[in-house]
């Protein structure tokens, strides 16, 4: 059993996810005898916390193609070792992704109508049912490709390009797929201005390729201080320079939605207002959120984007945590919710996360850790057996 | 303009305040074991029969009329009353449409409450599916200064005027286009159904509609057994799950038999009209030929069959 064995502290932090998930399912159990009003969800605002992390690890997923596409399409050495943490990443992201969709549906134990030919997928018209297929499509390409490479280093096999290059070129549009159509679910309804603009996939893509990267840089400095796992950090740099860039297309599409919506200023602005300020002189509470997350974003770009800084190990991973952060205030509420504050009839239902959704949340995210965590170090110990010798050399 | 009671308090702001820390604990543990005896539960005929149930456009007429009986056994079981099920099927030749003289709906909110009681509504916590908005009169129609709590005394309130809301029946639907199980769909006389035996309560169609019209069962809706009305639906009034959504049908199973939704005989002022589009003889069709005409949000392309009017 790989993934036994190892520190107390790898042991410590098994234990604080099981505590996590513990929890959660007390607070699911409650959830699921009485419904969704456990949550602070209402008609006005029927999406909240959940399907804004769901959204945020959408992206998350999305991001294992920016280490892909170097990797595979220009062979670039540095960058090759790594990918296999993008694409592990990938899976426990969608697992979480699904697993955020499934608590949020009042009905779970009908799940079995979205599946095709037992269920009734009303294609192609809703984007949702189109959703669900790329994900569980994406879920299942990563897993295979990350399952052969693993597979084939277990036996000392040199893996067949034939099988994974081209799965591994699918999963690049397949990646960006993801997370287009997820943009697409909010980006279709005219019944909310707040999400009715081109540029919203293009947003959700650009934002994708900082926090996802940003996860992974943390832990490829983690994996090189307890494994043997080797990363040059030509590649580390090399990242986070294109976070650096990312960012920066981020930061631009972001003030092309501001300007339009401040400088028309029609009855749409109403949203922005609400995410930024408040509406009829009653602050909104996210509005300290959506002035942190413009904060964090243009620090770390400032970080990325000068060399010493990036450079330098300190400032980048504060830089990361930044990124992260900001993107997640970011999908998770300064998305979601002004988008239905005020709703389509003109009413302020002011929501925030409750006690519950806060605590199942928190136990999605143990779930996913915890795959993550047990999935890297099998790839870890299988990969990096031999000392300094990358399977897939 | 008659002045009249208000009937009733406004729609209730939902409040927050859960259980207590005890009863959550002593709670949970009793869901945690119904969660491990899921198993058991698919033993149980009920549980299974609902979770096997087939999409209603899939049912062969022998499998409707089981199904119908089936739910009729379910409520006996429930309110220990016969409620009876009915689908009627829709009329050759008709397509329904609304209309609403602005200029005579004081807000008294009897629609709502007629629909309430038509509709089994959830009385705790309380759904309504036609929202009335107050607006100003020196702003004409103006969605982002609209209350839909107001709590006078009296209605209406000088300088003001009513807006009644629920689904305008949209031509184009986008709640239909958006839902990923084609739960929910456009019948050919026009009314825009939900079959709440096959929503996945994701809500998509909530976030769609430009009308706020889409009401969740966030938790079990309760009505009093006394206050069951008994002659429902499949696809309209009949009583609804939890976690499903719902909305205002135009009363269909009522319609259909040639009689008028409930809000219309409820309003007490006579603002509420109802009939067939396609029948160049109807009272709707004399109002959108000869009364100026206005529909909500024209500029979304939905268009609705729901026409507001100014009569006077
Ligand atoms: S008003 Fe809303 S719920 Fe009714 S048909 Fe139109 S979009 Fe659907
Ligand atoms: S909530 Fe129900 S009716 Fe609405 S889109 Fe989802 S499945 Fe369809």
């Amino acid at each position: 059993m790989a993934f036994l064995g190892g520190s107390r502290t790898y042991y410590l932090w098994l234990a604080l996810l099981c505590v996590c998930i513990l929890q959660a399912v007390f607070a699911y159990a409650h959830q699921f005898q009485y419904g969704l009003i456990t949550t602070n969800m209402r008609d006005s605002v029927s999406w909240g916390f959940y399907i804004g992390n769901f959204t945020f690890l959408v992206g998350v997923a999305a991001a294992a193609v920016l280490l892909v596409i170097p990797a595979y399409v220009y062979n670039w050495k540095p960058i090759k070792e790594v990918v296999i943490f993008g694409e592990l990443l990938a899976v426990a992201s969608i697992i979480m992704c699904l697993l955020f969709v499934s608590v949020d549906m009042g009905r779970p134990d009908r799940f079995w109508h979205l599946i095709p030919f037992i269920g009734h997928m009303h294609l192609p018209q809703s984007i949702m049912a189109w959703d669900a297929t790329v994900l569980n499509a994406y879920l299942l390409i990563n897993f295979c490709v990350a399952t052969y490479l693993v597979y084939c280093a277990y036996h000392g096999k040199k893996y067949n390009p034939k099988i994974v290059v081209p799965l591994v070129i699918l999963s690049i549009p397949m990646a960006i797929g993801i997370h287009t159509v997820t943009a697409f679910l909010y980006n279709g309804m005219a019944s909310r201005p707040y999400w009715n603009s081109a540029i919203l996939a293009p947003r959700f893509i650009a934002s994708a390729f900082c926090s996802g990267p940003a996860l992974l840089l943390i832990l490829f400095q983690i994996l090189r201080k307890i494994s043997s796992f080797e990363i040059k950090d030509e590649a580390i740099h090399k990242v986070a320079e294109y976070m650096a860039y990312a960012m920066a297309l981020n930061l631009f599409l972001f003030g092309a939605e501001v300007f339009k919506e401040y400088y028309s200023n029609t009855h749409h602005l109403v949203h922005y207002q609400y995410l930024f300020t408040g509406l009829h002189g009653e602050s909104s509470p996210i509005a300290p959120y959506a002035w942190m997350s413009l904060l964090f974003a243009i620090s770390s770009f400032v970080l990325f984007i000068v060399p010493k800084t990036r450079m330098n190990p300190i400032t980048m991973n504060v830089g990361c945590v930044l990124i992260y952060l900001s993107v997640y205030i970011e999908k998770g509420i300064a998305l979601i919710i002004p988008g239905y504050t005020p709703d389509p009839l003109g009413q302020i239902y002011h929501y925030v996360p409750s006690a519950s959704e806060v605590r199942v949340a928190i136990g999605v995210f143990g779930i996913g850790f915890l795959i993550f965590t047990l999935m890297v170090k099998v790839a870890v110990e299988i990969l990096f057996s031999k000392k300094g010798q990358p399977a897939h050399d | 303009m008659s002045k009249l009671q208000v009937a009733s308090k406004p729609p209730p702001k939902m409040d927050r305040n859960g259980p207590s820390r005890r009863e959550i604990i002593v709670q949970t543990f009793f869901s945690l074991a119904a969660t491990a005896s899921l198993t058991g539960c698919l033993a149980d005929k009920r549980i299974r029969d609902d979770f096997v149930q087939k999409y209603f456009k899939d049912l062969s007429p022998e499998e409707l009329k089981t199904t119908l009986a089936r739910m009729e056994k379910q409520y006996w079981e429930d309110y220990g009353k016969h409620i009876n099920v009915t689908s009627t099927p829709p009329l050759e030749g008709v397509l329904y449409g609304y209309a609403l003289d602005l200029s005579r709906c004081i807000g008294c909110r009897k629609c709502v409450y007629a629909c309430v009681d038509e509709n089994n509504q959830s009385r705790d916590p309380q759904t309504h599916w036609i929202t009335v908005l107050e607006m100003d009169k020196e702003g004409g129609v103006d969605l982002a200064k609209a209350d839909a709590f107001y709590d006078h005394e009296e209605v209406p309130a000088p300088g003001k005027f009513y807006m009644p809301v629920a689904c305008q029946h949209c031509e184009n639907p986008p709640c239909v286009k958006v839902c990923p199980v084609g739960a929910t769909w456009k019948e050919p006389d026009g009314i825009v159904v939900i079959d709440y035996n096959w929503c996945i309560g994701c809500r998509c169609c909530i976030t769609a509609c430009p009308y706020g019209a889409r009401r969740f069962n966030w938790t079990t809706p309760t009505i009093p057994k006394d206050q069951i009305n008994t002659e429902t639906d499949y696809l309209g009034n009949r009583p609804r799950p939890r976690g499903v959504v719902e909305k205002c049908t135009w009363c269909i199973g009522r319609v259909r038999k040639g009689l008028y939704p409930r809000c219309v005989e409820a309003c007490p002022v006579g603002a509420r009209k109802f009939g067939n589009l396609l029948d160049p003889e109807s009272e709707v069709r004399y109002i959108i030929e000869n009364k100026r005409v206005l529909i909500l949000k024209e500029e979304l392309n939905t268009q609705p069959k729901f026409f507001y009017y100014y009569g006077l």
